[in-house]
């Protein structure tokens, strides 16, 4: 009997697969040969940013997703748009109930969306279980309490771009490891027309990847770890405002209140600016186009990058980089679908290829990709390597909740910082902030 | 069986007079007997009133007022993207309230609006009035006042984003040129000239709304009038002031009552331009309400903070809405 162009030896064989899948994951796809049985007919949507690294969104759309498609036995719309428009995007689908099944989150978003996301608990710590543990910042962005909202995908280290020659003429042959350091060759850079590049502006990336862990190496925070009591007043936070006043004068582009998370590419590239703190667009950038970015003594710009972490403050040294994971919507009618692609995605056969696109510009969300191969091609690249050893997630050190998500997505550390260079006190400003993250959190 | 003509046929039948285009277009063709019950609402002048107005009500209802009403009740729960919330009374409006950066929102949207619009209402009758004028190239140069109104916002926005860039702005390449800067002026990044920036970019765009619409009203006033003012001995003032700007009056208050609407709830410039930054220092109520509402997912508060728009655009239209109905009925 044939029903549905499917007969009985048919069925037999995918409900199999289905269970080796279900019981064995992607192994047990690999292993089975054969797609599980979902559905026929079931379709996936998924949604996700415009990668800064076209290669690899060009390699899914033509190889990963079509190889998905067969392994899985769906159908599976790929989406690309904006950082920018994801939120909107989640917001219609989430209010209208229809949409994407799954959907791409930056940063601690998908704590915004715990009451519209399924439980992916099992795919998370089936990945961190098999790749050697998921970094905190990723498990502290995508997990609300024991409960994974997301599955971490990867993570955009954000280290500091600067040009070599220029640090080593002002005495700079190792790049500066502390604050001091860092502003007095600022200083000196920026009397010879090159001074540090850094946006303070309302950016997602760059300017609260600046603020959040310059806060942080002087020793100040947003809150206490119960997550109730708001601690930003404090003597350290006070006296990272005061240092900074004087540090963006005299070493920093005063245009940097006004940069977005692109104007520091810019600039860099055509050499105005010293050093920046970025992904690692600026260098893949200059890789990509080596006769267009030239140094002013006509050398190519990539051979005068390096690359470093930010410097350390008298509390430690610590980072704010972009983690990225997959949510699977509660509206979705193909939720164990939805669950088992990102599996598939997620498994290192498959990650390994997107991985490798990247180019570094991403890492890992485990501690496995450290070990990759890719790290012995370009040592410029060497310290995103693990860079996300050092990563924190906002709302320190209390959870990276809702509020914390407030407090980010109001720009409130990062406008502290910028108010008191546009002239505040520096206790006014922290006054201010402290008065403002307050109300978030009651 | 041939179906005897109703009432309204035969109404219809006496009302055309015997013609026989009348009776081909009323009388009822055999088998095709509408139901009494239309029929008679056809007929009915206000029934027919209402059916006719069912369209535009159900379109208004659908998506006017739905939007305001289910607004409304998001500003009063405690609803976030995916939790319907519950009710919560003015809670949402009293945190606005106390919130700095919704009172810079508005300070800044009152200042954005009331600039603008003297701006662009002075530049828009200037323009208006030498365009009335004749001179050889007259249409070509209308065609392109109205450039900057028709190019989508977000593009031109962006054009203005580059030349404003800190370090490649090409307004400050043009002033060091004519040696009238000796540094960088730092259009966005500073706090007070930022908002002026956003404000130059919105005057830029919204002059032709105004030029035109004015010159359209002032080509409405008969040429007669400043003959004969002229001849009273009015000068060139005294024939715009005593003669045009009366007249252009009521135009002038139309485009005015667009235009603030429009500014008050002003978006893609600013979003585009400076993202409400630097420090807040470019916020408006739509910026505002779009961060809080989207960006923090807190619907509730977003829809607080977008209805205090509310009371005061209501008031400026109800005011202007009265003021041209007092100058059409002098």
């Amino acid at each position: 009997m044939d029903t549905n162009g499917m007969d009985r030896r048919q069925f037999i064989k995918a409900s199999v697969a289905a269970t080796a899948a279900a019981t064995a994951g992607v192994e047990g796809i690999l292993a089975a040969r054969q797609a599980p049985a979902f559905a026929q007919g079931t379709a996936l949507g998924m949604l996700r940013w415009n990668d800064f690294v076209p290669a690899s969104d060009e390699l899914l759309k033509k190889t990963i997703i079509p190889e998905a498609e067969k392994a899985l036995g769906a159908k599976i719309t790929l989406e690309t748009v904006n950082a920018n428009d994801i939120q909107p995007r989640v917001t219609a689908a989430v209010q209208s109930k229809s949409g994407p099944d799954m959907i791409m989150t930056l940063n601690n978003w998908p704590q915004l969306y715990e009451e519209s996301v399924v439980d992916v608990s099992d795919v998370a710590e089936e990945l961190g279980k098999k790749q050697g543990g998921i970094y905190e910042q990723s498990r502290a962005v995508a997990q609300s309490g024991k409960k994974w909202l997301a599955v971490p995908w990867a993570i955009v280290g954000l280290t500091i771009a600067y040009r070599k020659s220029l640090f080593e003429e002002v005495g700079y042959s190792k790049f500066p490891e502390t604050w001091e350091q860092y502003r007095d060759a600022g200083k000196k850079l920026k009397a010879k027309g090159f001074p540090i590049g850094q946006t303070l502006g309302h950016t997602f990336g760059d300017a609260p990847a600046f603020s959040y862990p310059y806060l942080w190496s002087w020793g100040g925070k947003e809150v206490e770890k119960d997550g109730k009591k708001v601690v930003l007043s404090s003597k350290e936070t006070l006296e990272s405002v005061k240092f900074m006043v004087g540090f963006w004068k005299d070493a920093h582009d005063e245009g940097g209140l006004a940069w977005d998370d692109s104007n520091n590419n810019r600039a860099f590239l055509s050499g105005t600016i010293c050093a920046s703190l970025n992904g690692a667009s600026i260098y893949i950038e200059s890789l990509r186009k080596p006769d267009q970015y030239k140094t002013a003594k006509g050398a190519q710009m990539r051979t005068d990058i390096a690359h470093a972490a930010l410097p350390k403050g008298p509390a430690g040294q610590f980072a704010f980089h972009v983690p990225f994971s997959h949510m699977v919507m509660g509206y979705s009618k193909n939720q164990k679908a939805a669950k088992e692609l990102l599996r598939y995605l997620g498994s290192k056969e498959v990650f390994d290829r997107w991985f490798v696109s990247q180019k570094g510009f991403a890492v890992g969300p485990t501690r496995d990709w450290e070990k990759h191969a890719l790290w012995k091609e370009d040592a410029v690249m060497l310290p995103f390597k693990d860079a996300a050893r050092l990563g924190r997630a906002p709302g320190y050190a209390g959870p990276a909740g809702k509020k914390a998500a407030e407090v980010l997505t109001k720009y409130i550390i990062t406008d502290m910082y910028a108010k008191a260079v546009q002239g505040m006190s520096a206790e006014d400003a922290v006054k201010w902030a402290h008065g403002e993250i307050q109300k978030i959190y009651g | 069986m041939t179906p005897r003509p109703d009432a309204s046929a035969r109404r219809a039948i006496r009302g055309a007079s015997g013609s026989a285009a009348g009776l081909e277009a009323v009388l009822p063709r055999p088998g095709a007997a509408r139901p009494a019950l239309l029929g008679r609402l056809l007929e009915d002048e206000r029934s027919l009133a209402y059916l006719l107005l069912t369209p535009t009500i159900v379109l208004l209802a659908l998506f006017i007022a739905y939007p305001f009403v289910l607004g409304v009740w998001l500003s009063v729960s405690s609803a976030t993207v995916g939790v319907a919330g519950h009710f919560v009374g003015l809670k949402n409006f009293d945190k606005a309230w106390n919130d700095s950066i919704f009172r810079t929102a508005a300070f800044n949207t009152f200042l954005y609006t009331g600039v603008t619009t003297v701006f662009k209402l002075a530049l828009g009758i200037w323009l208006a009035v030498l365009l009335n004028r004749h001179f050889r190239g007259k249409r070509l140069i209308r065609a392109f006042v109205l450039l900057p109104f028709i190019i989508p916002t977000v593009l031109s926005t962006f054009a203005w984003k580059w030349m404003y860039d800190p370090t490649f702005s090409v307004i400050n390449w043009g002033l060091w040129k004519l040696d009238l800067i000796t540094t960088r002026v730092n259009w966005l990044g500073d706090p007070y000239l930022s908002l002026i920036s956003v404000m130059i970019v919105n005057v830029w765009r919204g002059v032709p709304f105004f030029a035109i619409s004015l010159l359209a009203g002032l080509q409405t006033i008969s040429p007669e009038l400043h003959e004969a003012a002229a001849i009273d001995g009015a000068n060139a003032w005294q024939r715009f002031w005593r003669v045009t700007w009366p007249l252009l009056l009521p135009v002038t208050m139309v485009v005015v009552l667009f235009s603030v609407i429009q500014t008050f709830a002003d978006f893609q410039l600013v979003y585009v331009l400076t993202g409400g930054g630097p420090a807040n220092a470019t916020h408006l109520f739509a910026t505002y309400a779009y961060q809080i509402g989207v960006g923090t997912g807190l619907l509730s508060e977003g829809a607080a903070i977008s209805l205090a728009m509310f009371p005061v655009l209501f008031l400026v239209v109800v005011l202007q809405l009265w003021y041209i109905r007092r100058v059409e009925t002098r």
